[in-house]
């Protein structure tokens, strides 16, 4: 890995940064002052008034965030946007500031995540018409934008974990947004504690890499790289991969990804689709002059993400919730993009994550479209049937399945999910001979389970007989076309956004890989396993590959019409084991969960009521009231001893004075 | 005449602080208010004549005008303390100071 002259960047001050991350946060603050008004005064604004203001802040965002990256096209190449909005802390030598920087990176995740948060504010104009929390809702999604924003425009570590903690905040409130409902409520709350102990890595990670370098800066740390050992860097890296972990649902830390299902749909698409889920990958891809330098956390980080996409893909097999299934699917793809940044192909991570976010935020809403049209139904076996009556949302979410299986060669998921494959195998593994071949086998059939699983929903939903309740099937009707717009033109973008990353090996320009080279370029490891001429091979068989999933998938479900797994029975427990989610939730019970409980209730029943109150507070009560009753012996109340105390008081001074 | 043991200042300061000291004696210890205010008095006086004393050692008549003030400061405050004791006799019946213990918790 040559590491020889840093290309230096060139900083270029731009002066209208302020305003991509200013509008979603003024257009928080108002529709929040609003909502606060609105309640004390016992009234109700009109939902107008908030959808406007938010989706308002949400495209002018993107619509900044566009002229921005127009702006960043036509500078020279290795040029970087800044700009500094102010100090932020400053202690002696400790200097830290709030400011922003746009590289091709950031420019890329900007434009991305503006684009499809316009286009979910858009659709939960329809989506939650006529919930009581409308305003709420809608000032909670802007301020996730905003932070989320915060987060990939960070100069430096602090502000991004400022966005990082902003992100998992906002997760807490959208995900247990229907709070009335305990279930839902604790879901929030498990989303944000799970997130919190990733945290807890992240601080380490932070703590350090001051130690060792005294800066946040990326690019001060850039520059005096060679100032971290291979061992502190792979400390460092571990502790970052670990909030990433957190943050992005992978082992151990993804428990709470299905259970954020609880919250609405247009959240689910937009936090755990498109946005909050990849912060863990950005943060990889930031750091990779890092992970460069520790070939074993790179090493796991990759063993991680294909093991968690293996996991995701095996679980959502047998979920029976459509939105559930999205979920585990969500875990898998991100298992792929961890994958991806594991080998060292951070470009491949970066575009997975990309045509990842398209077809999975079109997929949640399309399947929100669904919820919807059957009045909240959402187990998949209660479904069938329903292309011929809500033609759009089903082309939609046909469009998108198409997209993550990859069964159109070339568009949607294709391009990205086949980089990862060919760079997982391409890559030689420095420390474990034989896991690129390992991890390529592994994806490979992962890949196969995510066609089968999808295809799998898709035919449940809609295709064959519907099999649910009689009277929703006469009401079944389209959504609004405030929702079913925004998601056909996600699942046209899913489609297309495969295009960017035409892979080279057949002629392909590789836009976006050549966009973010000059950040990469650095990190890249040489693919020396397997010869290049072998890529178009892999690439057909990826694509056979998932047509077999889909093809068995059809055959399984759509001309045999069984519903449940069959495989499964073969292995005994299986199924059970399957249905508890591998018991992992168990396992945290029994090994983390308990032991917590059981702490705090001692800290606060044993510790603080009976020690610390009852005997020693009330302890130093008895004994002030015992010396009160000695000191009290000598107010006889009689003058004259006041006026003894008073001339012996005056002597003592006199004495005093004259010495 | 001819003194055997001349007198010098320094005995009138002497005798100053003698008097000081038998009145601050007899302000804390006596029982009768009235022999309180009297050994207080004596206190002043025996100020006075220990500030007379430096007027007389510096050849300043300083001293004697702080004299002037004291002995008309001294008489009012007798007055005062004199009305205080009535107002306590109207209270109580009795002049003994070891009877006024309200202060006593």
């Amino acid at each position: 890995m040559g590491l020889e002259t840093f290309q230096y960047k060139t900083l270029v001050q731009f002066d209208w940064i302020w305003v991509i991350l200013a509008a979603p946060l003024l257009g928080a603050l108002i529709n929040g002052s609003l909502v606060l008004i609105a309640s004390r005064r016992k009234t109700v604004f009109a939902p107008t008034l908030y959808a406007t203001l938010a989706c308002g802040a949400a495209v002018l965002s993107f619509v900044a965030a566009w002229f921005t990256f127009l702006h960043f096209k036509a500078l020279p190449e290795g040029s970087v946007l800044t700009q500094e909005l102010f100090d932020w802390i400053e202690a002696g030598p400790f200097h830290v500031r709030m400011s922003f920087e746009l590289d091709a990176l950031s420019m890329t995740m900007a434009v991305f995540i503006t684009f499809v948060s316009g286009l979910i504010h858009l659709y939960s104009i329809g989506y939650m018409k006529d919930d009581p929390g409308f305003g709420r809702f809608f000032t909670y999604l802007n301020l996730f934008l905003f932070s989320m924003l915060v987060l990939v425009m960070a100069e430096n570590l602090l502000v991004l974990f400022l966005g990082w903690e902003g992100v998992g905040f906002c997760s807490y409130l959208l995900i247990g947004f229907w709070f009335d409902d305990e279930a839902k409520a604790n879901a929030g709350k498990k989303a944000i504690i799970v997130n919190r102990i990733g945290d807890a890595g992240f601080l380490a990670g932070l703590l350090v890499i001051f130690t060792l370098a005294g800066t946040f800066n990326f690019n001060d740390l850039q520059l005096g790289k060679h100032a971290f050992s291979e061992w502190s860097a792979t400390l460092i890296c571990l502790c970052f991969f670990f909030g990433a972990a957190g943050k992005s649902a992978q082992i151990p830390l993804y428990i709470w990804l299905p259970d954020a299902m609880a919250g609405p749909t247009p959240v689910s698409a937009l936090i755990h689709a498109a946005t909050m889920v990849t912060a863990g990958v950005y943060l990889i891809a930031r750091l990779n002059f890092l992970y460069v330098l520790a070939p074993w956390a790179s090493t796991i980080v990759a063993v991680i993400g294909c093991l968690t996409a293996l996991l995701g893909a095996t679980l959502a097999l047998s979920q029976n919730d459509i939105k559930k299934v999205l979920a585990y699917s969500t875990i898998s793809q991100l298992g792929f993009m961890f994958l991806g940044v594991g080998v060292s192909a951070y470009e491949s991570g970066i575009f997975h994550l990309i045509t990842h976010g398209f077809f999975k935020a079109c997929l949640f809403l399309a399947a929100g479209s669904v919820i919807h049209s059957l009045k909240g139904e959402q187990d998949i076996r209660k479904m069938g049937g329903l292309l011929k009556h809500i033609p759009m949302t089903s082309v939609s979410f046909l469009l998108g399945w198409m997209a993550i299986t990859g069964i159109l060669p070339f568009c949607g998921g294709f391009n990205s999910k086949d980089e990862i494959l060919w760079k997982a195998l391409s890559t030689p593994n420095p420390v474990i001979p034989f896991l690129s071949q390992l991890l390529y086998f592994t994806a490979l059939f992962t890949a196969f389970l995510t066609a089968y699983y999808m295809t799998r929903l898709v035919v449940l939903v809609f295709f064959g007989e519907y099999r649910g309740e009689k009277d929703l099937y006469e009401h079944l009707h389209e959504s609004p076309k405030i929702m079913t717009l925004p998601v056909l033109l996600l699942a046209i973008g899913s489609l297309f956004s495969g295009w960017i990353g035409m892979p080279e090996a057949i002629g392909g320009g590789n836009t976006l890989g050549k966009f973010l080279q000059p950040i990469f370029h650095l990190s890249t490891v040489e693919s020396t396993n397997v010869s290049s001429k072998m890529e178009p091979l892999l690439m057909a068989l990826s694509w056979l590959i998932a047509m077999l999933g889909v093809g068995v998938a059809w055959y399984v479900y759509g001309l045999k019409h069984k519903i449940s797994p069959m495989l499964l029975k073969l292995i005994p427990g299986g199924q059970k084991a399957l249905e508890k989610k591998y018991y992992v939730d168990e396992l945290y019970d029994i090994l983390v969960v308990r032991m917590v409980k059981g702490f705090a209730n001692w800290i606060s029943d044993r510790l603080v009521e009976q020690i610390l109150i009852n005997r020693i507070v009330e302890g130093l009560v008895q004994g002030a009231a015992l010396l009160a009753h000695w000191t009290r012996k000598t107010q006889r109340g009689l003058v004259r001893f006041y006026l003894a105390y008073v001339v012996a008081g005056a002597a003592l001074l006199i004495y005093l004075i004259l010495h | 005449m001819e003194l055997l043991y001349p007198i010098t200042p320094t005995h009138y300061l002497v005798l100053s602080a003698v008097l000081f000291g038998i009145g601050v004696t007899g302000v804390l210890s006596r029982k009768n208010i009235f022999i309180s205010l009297m050994s207080l008095e004596l206190m002043l006086n025996a100020v006075n004549l220990s500030f007379v004393t430096f007027s007389r050692i510096n050849g300043d008549i300083t001293g004697h005008v702080i004299v002037l003030f004291v002995v008309a400061i001294a008489a009012a405050e007798a007055c005062v303390g004199l009305a205080i004791v009535i107002a306590l006799y109207r209270l109580k019946e009795t002049v003994d100071l070891d009877l006024f213990q309200s202060l006593k918790d």
